[in-house]
This record gives C-alpha cells, structure tokens and sequence, in this order.
C-alpha cells in the first residue's frame, strides 16, 4: 500500500468516526454552510461539533501549516481528504473569506505577529471576515478607491465608505483596501489593513438584493483608530496584495460555481426536467430542453477536465498555464445557465416568492437563480476578466 | 488519467511542429487544389512521415509500429492539423486500419498493417450512405452469401481517400432493415474489384473523398459487427478533434497577430474591446476544447468507461469550436479575409467539413444525453 493510501484508509477511518452522522449525505459548497464568527449561528448542534472536532484535526485548513492550526497536508493528501469526504456526502466543517481568503493572503505576505494571531483563530471558526474593497465610485476601477487612512504615530486614523460588503453585519474583522498617499498615481497610494469590526466609528448597514436576502451591505468610517501594525505589506504597498488575494478569490468562487455544487445545483437537470417535463423513449420529453441539458452537462464536465488539466500540470512542475485565467468567468456563467435552465423546466413552478403553490425546494431554487445572477458581477465582472484575458494572455494592445 | 503531455509526447510535439514548419505550409493544400492532383496529397510526405514511425503510433511493434496510443498521435494530428495537411490519416490509420487491427484475422493483419505502417498501403472505412446521416448502425448495403464467398450490394458516399485506397472496409448487412441495430458486418474490399465503382467527390475543403456504387463486389467478412464500427468512428472522431484543435489553434494565432498589426483610426484593431473580448471568448473555446480533447483520447486508451461520452463532448465542443472561430477570423480580418488568395478560406471550410463529418455537435449532444441515460 502506498503511502498516499494508507493515509486514505486513516482519514477515511477518522471521518466515520467523528463526523456527526446527521452531516452525512448534506454536502454543501464553499458558500453555504457554516461560517463560525462571534456572532455564528449553526444549523443544528451537530455542525458545531464537526467545525470542533474538524478544527482540532487541522481539517478546516488542511494544507496550511500546523503551526497555524492547519492540517500540513500535502496537496496530494488534502485531495484524498476532499474525495473521502465527497464520498461521505459531508459538509465543510468551515467556510468563509478566512479560509479562502485572507488566510492564503497572509499566509504569504502577512508577518509571523499576524499569522499568529489570526490564522489559528480562523481554522477554529472563532473570527468571521469580510473584504472592504469596492465604494460607491470604485468598482472596476477598484484603484480609484477613496476611503482615506491618515497616519497619527502608531495609528491610521480611518474615513469613507464601503459598498457591496458581504457579510459585513456577521463578520469580526474587515480586510480593507485604504487611500493612505493621496498624490501618488492610483495604485501606488493604497494599503491593505486588517480592522475588528468593533473597532469605534464603524457602521454598518445591510443592503437587500433582488432574491430578497440581504448578505451584503454599507459599510462607514468616521475617525476609525487602527493600529499601523494591522498594515500587510507594505505601506503604499497595498495593491500586490489586493491582486493577489483577488486571484484567491476567484479560484474559490470558480471551484463554488463550476459545476452546480449549489443546493439548487446539487439536484441533477435530467432528473429535475423527468419530473416537470415528463419522459417520451426514455428520456426527457422536451427535445430542445433536452439538448441545452446535454449542453450544461457537456459544458461542466469540460469545465472539470480543464481545471484539472491545470492541476496536472502544476503537480508536473509547469508554470500555471493561460488556462487557469478562464475559471472565473466561465464557471459563473455556466452557473447562470444552469439556473436559467432550471427556470425554464419549472415553468410556471418556477416563478414563486413564497406563500401556498410552491414547494420549499421551488422556492429556494427561484430565489438562487435571482442570486447567480450577481456571480458575473462579484469579485470582478465578467468583461474585466476578458479585459485581463486579452491583456495579459493574449497580449492585444491597450 | 493525467490530462497533461510526458516529456516524450512534448518531445514528439516539438519534432512534428518542426515538421511541418519544414514541409507542410498551407500552400501545399493550395497546390494540389489548383492542380486538382489527381492523388490528392503527398505520397513522398506520407512515405517521410512513415520513416518518422507516425504512421505506426497505434499499431504494436509485431507489426512494425510503436505499441503507442491515441494520446500520442493527437499530439501528432493536431501539429498536421495546423496547416491542413491532407496526408490519409484518418482513413488509412485511423479507419481502416484500426478495424483490421480490432477485427481483422491473422491472414489479414499480415497482408495489410505492416504495409500500412510503412506507409505502403492506404486503406479506408466506407460507412456513410445517402440516407445513414450520421448514423453508422443505419445500412441499407447488403452482403449476400455466393458459393464460398460474399458479394456486396449498394452505395457510400463521402469515402475518405476511396479512389486511392488499395483497400476498402464496407459496413454491409447480412440481415435485417435498414434501421435495424442488428445485423451489421464488416467486410474487406480490394482496389480494383469486379463491380466496385468509385467516382471522386469534389467537397468544399477539397480534401479527398469518393463515392463508391458496389454492384455484387467480392469481398471477405471481418470479425466484429456495429460495435467495432462505432468503436472506430471513436477513434476516427477523436483523431479529426485533433486535428481541428491544431486547425483552429493556428487560425487564432494568426487572428492575434492581425488584431495587433492592422491600424485604423490610428491604432491597432486589437486596442477596440469590441474584438478584445470577442478573441477572449475565443480563446476560452479554445482552451476548453483541447481539455475535451485530451480527455476524449486517454479515455480510449485507457479504455475508460465513458470514453465514448467523452469523445462525444470533445467532437461537440470541437465542431462549434472550430467553425466558431473560423467565422470570427475571417469577420476581423475584414475583407482580406474573403480572398481565396489569403490562406482563412481553407480553415474555414476544412472546419465545415469536419464538423459534419462523424456527427455534428447536436448528434453528439443527444449522443451523450442518450448514453447518461437520458
Ligand atoms: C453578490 C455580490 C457580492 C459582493 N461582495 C463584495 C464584497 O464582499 N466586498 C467588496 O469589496 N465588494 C463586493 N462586491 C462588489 C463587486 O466586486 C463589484 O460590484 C464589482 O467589482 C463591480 O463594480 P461595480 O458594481 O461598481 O460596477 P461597475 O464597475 O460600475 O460596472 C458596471 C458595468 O460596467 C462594466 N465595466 C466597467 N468597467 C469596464 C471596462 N473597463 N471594460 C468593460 N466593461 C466595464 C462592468 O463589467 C459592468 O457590467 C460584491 C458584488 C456582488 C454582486
């Protein structure tokens, strides 16, 4: 038995016997399930117990350091536990923009103080994030950004606005992006800055979107005190680090999108389409619905064999390829195909906001559809991506 | 099934581009139209390519090829792929061939397959008839039993390089209609046979092929009915997504320099982000067509379960590729682009072409959904 095998069999040993058996068969993606935070609220006690036991395994992080409360797996051994626990149908223990975000991020430019002090502290659940980078007037442009930070000694002293924060009323602390050198050019004046959300001086103000839930909202600044030693980076130094923790961001939301992981998601089109559609030779009844099915389901499975080609080649030492640049944009909007196709197999069923005549299941999947819409907005639209595709890979002139 | 090329397959990638840098450029295909060749490719170009052990990739060493796979000779399709070269791939090795390779008696493997990897012979599958479509199951050719030996009866269209092929296989039913998924079977035709009449077809990408009228032609029965057949149109058809992965690679790469030299208004048509996201779109077709393609020809090496699937998603993916990025080139390259005297024309229609040949994307979309159970 490999060694890679004899760890399958130890994990796979490990997770019948502490995973909740109530979590099995209730998988979720990197965006449902638990977030942990002070303010954490779990679906049932059984998802604490699993983010406790997972936590103290270093399962929450798998391939981060121990040091830091990660699992020091190695990638090959990381994809053994993600399989395994795939195979179990189990939830993540633990989501959220400390995982997948901030924590990658300071994993390779914060200070030993900061990866001390925050990174444990993630693994474990107890500190929730959320990411302060766009403003009313700096979306796209994201370095047009005008939140402004005045250093007094040891201190930045904190004014502006943020939009758009998800979260922002759950989480701890903020990574914010902030104007810290008003005259240089726009990407040279910004800093990135770690802030508790408690901190005096900050607001914050829920926002409801078109699906009716309200996950994102305002966030305000007036006279907030943050020590300069919550700088990562340097100062000035920002906008390397904001890039890098954007490329973070979007290989999450490609690796939540790509491939109906979502709830709704989760139930496979051809047998959604037998039950609204009915069936006619042993298939789907609908022949043009039947081929755009074919067509998602063809479409994902080709999405999954590019993000593994770029797997392959990175664990055969090559320098990630121009593939990996695509995830972003064509994952979220083969999502939203995927619910807009969902829609049209419901039909009628599809159009309820809630009340008698929908089921729960109905209800849901028409709220998410209005929510995927936001995919190709959020973390960088889709013409941005294209933007940065003919920029940087295909090098087309400015 | 690791979706990434070992150093020799990049080793073979690199001498078959040097190759055809060397001795394939697209005005090759552009002579032997003008010139209407009455061979139709370079019999001294398919002999080197011979010499190279091409040929021979998936053919075991007894017979004097390499043991090598499918994965190995996409590396070699799609480098010919990106100028066109029109030598008989698909119907010596990858059609006719392989059926003798699966299917084929002793007696018969050793008259043909060495030839064949030494580049002596040319062989092919005829399949296609007027009304099959894309269907290989649907035969209305019939093979009937004459004394010891058999007689076929019937016609194919669109035969690759049938009016030089030394040999032809010919799907023939021994019973049954027509549409029936049963009684189907292969048989070994020889050039030149009483009552075998073969007439060249002119199609768009002036690549060979033929139509053949078989009035009680003698010929042997091959081992293995409809599902052999389907099992090398599979290969076939991964070997064609190759190539059309190397055909649209190249008129991309030459769409990006166009974007970035041609000026109006001053600048380069590549700064207008009309084009920019339209090349970028393009560029993710293409990038997702070559993991399809990747996939489709370790799953039948490997003889993976869904490997029929996956070379249904790599034809689908391949044909609306292909043709979609044929007709964006020529649209950004304006005018110049509409002259058979600038190469584009040739893609375009070699990209037609291919996309119907073995199933269009729709056929392989329902394809897929009718193997997923659906
Ligand atoms: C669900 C959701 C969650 C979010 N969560 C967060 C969060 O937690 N934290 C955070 O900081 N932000 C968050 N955002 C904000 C998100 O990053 C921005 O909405 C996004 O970057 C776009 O900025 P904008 O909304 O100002 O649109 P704009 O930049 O004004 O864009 C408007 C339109 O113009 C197009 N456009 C703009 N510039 C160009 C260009 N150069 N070329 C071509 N087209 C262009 C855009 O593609 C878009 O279609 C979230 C957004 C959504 C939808």
């Amino acid at each position: 038995m490999g060694e890679l095998e004899a760890f399958r069999e130890e994990v796979r040993g490990w997770l019948l016997e502490n995973a909740p058996r109530s979590l099995v068969g209730q998988s979720s993606s990197q965006l449902e399930g638990t977030w942990g935070g002070r303010k954490a609220t779990y679906p049932n006690p059984d998802s604490r117990r699993w983010l406790d036991v997972a936590a103290e395994r270093g399962f929450t992080a798998p391939t981060w350091p121990t040091a830091y409360g990660g699992g020091g797996l190695s990638p090959a051994e990381a994809k053994v536990l993600q399989q395994e626990m795939r195979k179990l149908e189990l939830p993540l223990p633990l989501i959220g923009f400390g995982l997948t975000m901030i924590g990658p991020t300071l994993l390779q430019y914060g200070t030993e103080e900061q990866k001390l002090e925050h990174l444990p502290r993630i693994c474990r659940g107890e500190i929730r994030w959320c990411q302060g980078y766009s403003e009313p007037s700096a979306g796209s442009d994201l370095a047009s950004l005008k939140t402004r930070a005045v250093r007094e000694g040891d201190t930045f002293v904190i004014d502006g606005e943020k939009v758009w924060t998800s979260y922002a009323d759950l989480a701890d602390w903020m990574f914010a992006l902030v104007r810290t050198d008003p005259e240089a050019k726009k990407q040279a004046g910004i800093t990135f800055l770690l802030l508790d959300m408690e901190t005096p001086g900050v607001e914050v103000r829920p926002i409801t979107l078109i699906s009716g839930s309200s996950p994102f909202c305002e966030t305000f600044f007036k006279d907030v005190r943050v020590p300069v030693a919550n700088v990562v980076g340097t100062i000035n130094g920002g906008w390397t680090v904001a890039k890098a923790l954007l490329g973070h961001e979007r290989s999450m939301i490609a690796d939540a999108f790509g491939g109906g992981s979502g709830r709704g998601g989760g139930a496979r089109l051809p047998e959604l389409a037998r039950e609204y559609l009915g069936e006619a030779n042993g298939g789907v009844a609908d022949p043009l619905l039947r081929d755009a099915i074919a067509q998602n389901e063809m479409d994902t499975r080709c999405f999954h064999l590019t993000v593994q080609r770029a797997r392959d080649a990175a664990k055969a030492g090559h320098a990630p390829g121009p593939e990996s640049s695509l995830f972003k944009v064509y994952a979220t909007e083969l999502n939203q195909r995927r619910y807009e196709l969902m829609i049209a197999i419901a039909g009628p069923q599809g159009l309820g906001w809630e009340g008698p005549g929908f089921d729960a299941e109905e209800l849901a999947r028409t709220r998410e559809w209005l929510r995927s819409r936001g995919n190709t907005i959020e973390g960088g639209t889709s013409e941005i991506q294209l933007n940065i595709i003919a920029k940087r890979v295909l090098r087309l002139p400015d | 099934m690791q979706l990434v090329l070992n150093e020799d397959q990049e080793l073979l990638a690199k001498i078959a581009a040097d190759f055809v840098r060397e001795h394939s450029p697209v005005s090759r295909v552009r002579a032997l139209r003008d010139a209407k060749d009455p061979v139709g490719f370079s019999r001294e170009l398919w002999k080197q390519m011979a010499e190279l052990g091409w040929l021979g990739i998936p053919y075991p060493e007894s017979m004097g090829g390499a043991g090598l796979g499918f994965a190995e000779l996409a590396v070699v399709l799609e480098a010919l792929g990106r100028t066109l070269a029109p030598e008989p791939f698909l119907s010596t090795v990858l059609l006719g061939g392989q059926v003798l390779l699966r299917g084929g008696s002793d007696a018969q493997q050793a008259a043909w397959l060495p030839k064949l990897v030494k580049g002596e012979a040319i062989l092919t599958l005829a399949y296609q008839e007027p009304r099959s479509r894309y269907d290989p199951r649907r035969v209305a050719t019939r093979a009937e039993p004459d004394g010891t030996g058999l007689r076929l009866s019937g016609d194919k269209i669109q035969v690759l390089d049938g009016h030089v092929a030394d040999a032809l296989i010919v799907s023939a039913r021994t019973a049954g209609d027509e549409a029936d998924a049963d009684g189907v079977g292969l048989f070994l035709v020889r050039a030149g046979a009483e009552g075998l009449e073969v007439e060249r077809q002119l199609r768009i990408d002036s690549r060979n092929a033929s139509l053949l009228r078989l009035r009680r032609v003698p010929a042997e029965a091959v081992a293995g009915g409809a599902e052999l057949l389907e099992r090398v149109v599979d290969l076939a058809t991964a070997g064609l997504c190759a190539e059309m992965l190397g055909a649209m690679s190249e008129i991309f790469d030459v769409t990006l320099d166009y974007l970035r030299t041609r000026e109006q208004f001053g600048v380069p048509i590549g700064s207008f982000q009309a084009l920019k996201h339209r090349a970028a779109q393009l560029f993710i077709e293409i990038e997702l067509a070559r993991s399809a393609v990747m996939a489709a020809t370790r799953a039948l090496d490997e003889e993976l379960d869904d490997a029929s699937s996956l070379v249904s998603l790599a034809k689908a993916r391949c044909s609306d590729a292909f043709v979609r990025v044929g007709n964006e080139s020529i649209q950004m390259h304006g005018g110049i682009g509409m002259t058979d005297e600038y190469d584009m024309g040739f893609y375009l229609k070699r990209a037609r072409v291919a996309e119907l040949s073995f199933g269009d994307a729709a056929y392989h979309r329902d394809r897929w959904a009718r193997r997923s159970g659906y």
